[in-house]
């Protein structure tokens, strides 16, 4: 076998390496996330499958419509049926968040990356930066080009405003990122890639469904809140002009600030954890 | 240099590394050695701030290991060889790493044919050998060719071959100058690999000292006779100052003394002897009895203390019929 002999004949009393040293910093951190990213088959798959899901659903259901002659829409743009690909690609976003982090825990390449990179906030940043920036881009670029199709197949619906393009298209994927930025909180928090993609994916879909069911008089309060705020209906005002239950619920942008909001506090919470927990 | 002072953690109820303080000194392989769950793992995991400690400190060249900027360039680690992710080719496995710490790309390539593995560079990592994921483990502690090195039961699970790998392997990067942390529960592989010897129980250090000297307080030599007059040959011993004890089937073995001496003594009286040979009690007996009041899990039914062939351990069993 090969033997290390490679290096400087006397042995010195104390040993200096030929390797230059230099400075590292987040930069490094981010080349070094990509590469763990693009490296592994589950990006591939989780990514490959949402793709698919946004294109065919989303194409599938502007197809049915415009076959229908459908006559008049409302004020609503063909944009919209974008919605019905983005909530089963938002099961895939929420995979990958979680396996950003938490495989390393079931691997234990935590270890060998926080060995390698003690700065906790450093390597979180980074495997933030670099899944926010992939999802985002991903999921624009399919929004944009499925939502043109749809848009051209769908001749009752209104012609969307610039306002609808950017909230179906940038509004969409920077949400999407948002809730894999969450989902990736939460896989730091709980350090289990089941147990974590169980919790976001209760999270998505269960307060609507426990809503449907709230006949109770006394619940009513309750029910319009979990209504309101629940993930599918966040994503719908991203769509839609009017939000979908109630008028006073969050509409335009703002499910995506609250998003936002909600994903850095979780963030935050995640390296106060993992900055202080032993790995 | 590694400092430890006063390192000690605590898990709820139990103390698994106790006040401990040593030093690792630069250029020479320092074994840290004590029985299964002594607590080295943990001390190793503290040393690179992956576990808190309870209270004491770790410092690496005088800083604490978050303070190194690109730590992998001062101290390189293998914990658990699995911790990489299995998916991932051994090539991007070390890639990674390498990018974290600004460390050139081809220093990848150099480590993977310092260690073998070039042929299966490109292999997923899930599919390697125990002794495979051994060399990635160590691939990835030379990637930033440092000054300190830490190996924690490098030679688990191998085959003979890849323990000699291993062992001429730290013998080299030693000659270099560097410093050489390896953590062992076999006394035997330490006694063929270090310099420094550092023992531990029950988190507590029990021994810090050379190896030389370990072996010269901790084997006791002795003379093992054989003679059809035992008799005989027992009088004139105890005649002479010598305190002979009887061993079991014909045999007296006699301390602090040497075999021409006593050789002589039975040429001058005429006795015939059928053995006369100097023995030295194993440094696996000098480990297991300067660690036998320490050891975490005891199997029934077994005499540590004497020696007896290395019993199985019975982990969390402790308690029953002890």
């Amino acid at each position: 076998m090969t033997a290390p002999a490679q290096h400087h004949a006397p042995a010195p009393h104390s040993y200096v390496s030929p390797i230059p040293v230099r400075r590292a910093n987040l930069g490094d951190a981010l080349a070094s996330e990509w590469t763990k990213i693009r490296s592994v088959r589950s990006t591939l798959w989780t990514l490959g499958v949402m793709v698919l899901l946004m294109v065919v659903i989303g194409l599938g259901v502007a197809a049915i419509a415009a076959n229908a002659g459908e006559q008049g829409m409302g004020d609503e743009s063909a944009l919209g049926f974008g919605f019905f690909g983005m909530l089963p690609a938002s099961i895939c976003v929420i995979t990958l968040g979680v396996l950003t982090i938490a495989s390393e825990f079931g691997t234990g390449m935590i270890r060998t990356t926080l060995t390698a990179c003690p700065s906790r906030a450093r390597v979180l940043t980074a495997k933030a930066i670099v899944f926010f920036v992939l999802v985002f881009t991903v999921t624009t670029v399919v929004a944009a080009l499925v939502g043109a199709v749809q848009v051209a197949l769908v001749e009752a619906a209104d012609t969307p405003t610039t306002g609808e393009w950017l909230r179906a298209t940038v509004g969409a994927g920077a949400y999407l990122a948002m809730l894999g930025l969450l989902s990736l909180a939460l896989g730091t928090l709980i350090r289990h890639s089941a147990g974590a993609i169980t919790v976001m994916i209760g999270l998505l879909l269960l307060p609507l469904v426990a809503a449907l069911f709230m006949f109770s008089e006394a619940l009513k309060s309750v029910q319009e809140a979990l209504f309101t705020y629940a993930i599918p209906s966040q994503m719908i005002s991203l769509y839609a002009a009017q939000p979908p239950f109630g008028d006073d619920g969050p509409s335009g942008w703002e499910p995506l600030l609250i998003m936002t909001g909600v994903a850095g506090v979780a963030l935050a919470g995640a390296f106060a954890l993992l900055n202080n927990r032993d790995v | 240099m590694i400092e430890l002072e006063g390192l000690t953690k605590r898990y709820g109820a139990k103390t698994a590394v106790d006040h401990l303080s040593f030093q690792v000194r630069p250029g020479v392989i320092t074994g840290f050695l004590g029985p299964n769950g002594a607590g080295k793992s943990t001390t190793m995991r503290m040393m690179l701030d992956l576990d808190n400690p309870t209270s004491g400190t770790v410092r690496i060249d005088g800083k604490h290991y978050r303070e190194l900027q690109e730590p992998l360039k001062y101290i390189g680690a293998l914990l658990d060889a699995k911790a990489m992710n299995g998916g991932r080719s051994a090539y991007n496995n070390l890639l990674c790493l390498a990018q974290s710490n600004r460390i050139p790309e081809r220093r990848v390539s150099e480590v993977l044919d310092l260690v073998g593995l070039t042929p299966v560079a490109r292999k997923k990592s899930k599919g390697f050998s125990l002794g495979m994921g051994q060399r990635l483990g160590i691939a990835s502690a030379l990637l930033g060719d440092p000054e300190i090195l830490m190996f924690d039961e490098p030679v688990n699970g191998l085959d003979p071959e890849g323990i000699h790998w291993i062992r001429n392997l730290m013998k080299a990067l030693a000659a270099e100058g560097r410093t050489i942390f390896v953590s062992s529960h076999l006394m035997s592989e330490m006694a063929l690999t270090a310099d420094h010897l550092i023992v531990i129980g029950q988190g507590k250090l029990l021994a810090d000292t050379t190896m030389a000297d370990f072996i010269q307080e901790n084997s006791r030599s002795y003379v093992r006779l054989r003679s059809p007059q035992q008799e005989r040959l027992r009088d004139l011993l105890h005649a002479h100052g010598f305190i002979a004890v009887e061993a079991g089937n014909g045999t007296i073995e006699v301390d602090g003394a040497t075999t021409e001496k006593l050789g002589e003594l039975a040429a001058e009286n005429g006795l015939v002897l059928h053995e006369l040979s100097s023995q030295r009690a194993s440094l696996e007996e000098a480990f297991m009895q300067m660690t036998a009041s320490a050891v975490e899990y005891h199997a029934h039914g077994t005499d540590v203390h004497g020696g007896a062939p290395a019993p199985g351990p019975q982990w969390g069993t402790t308690s029953q019929g002890a």
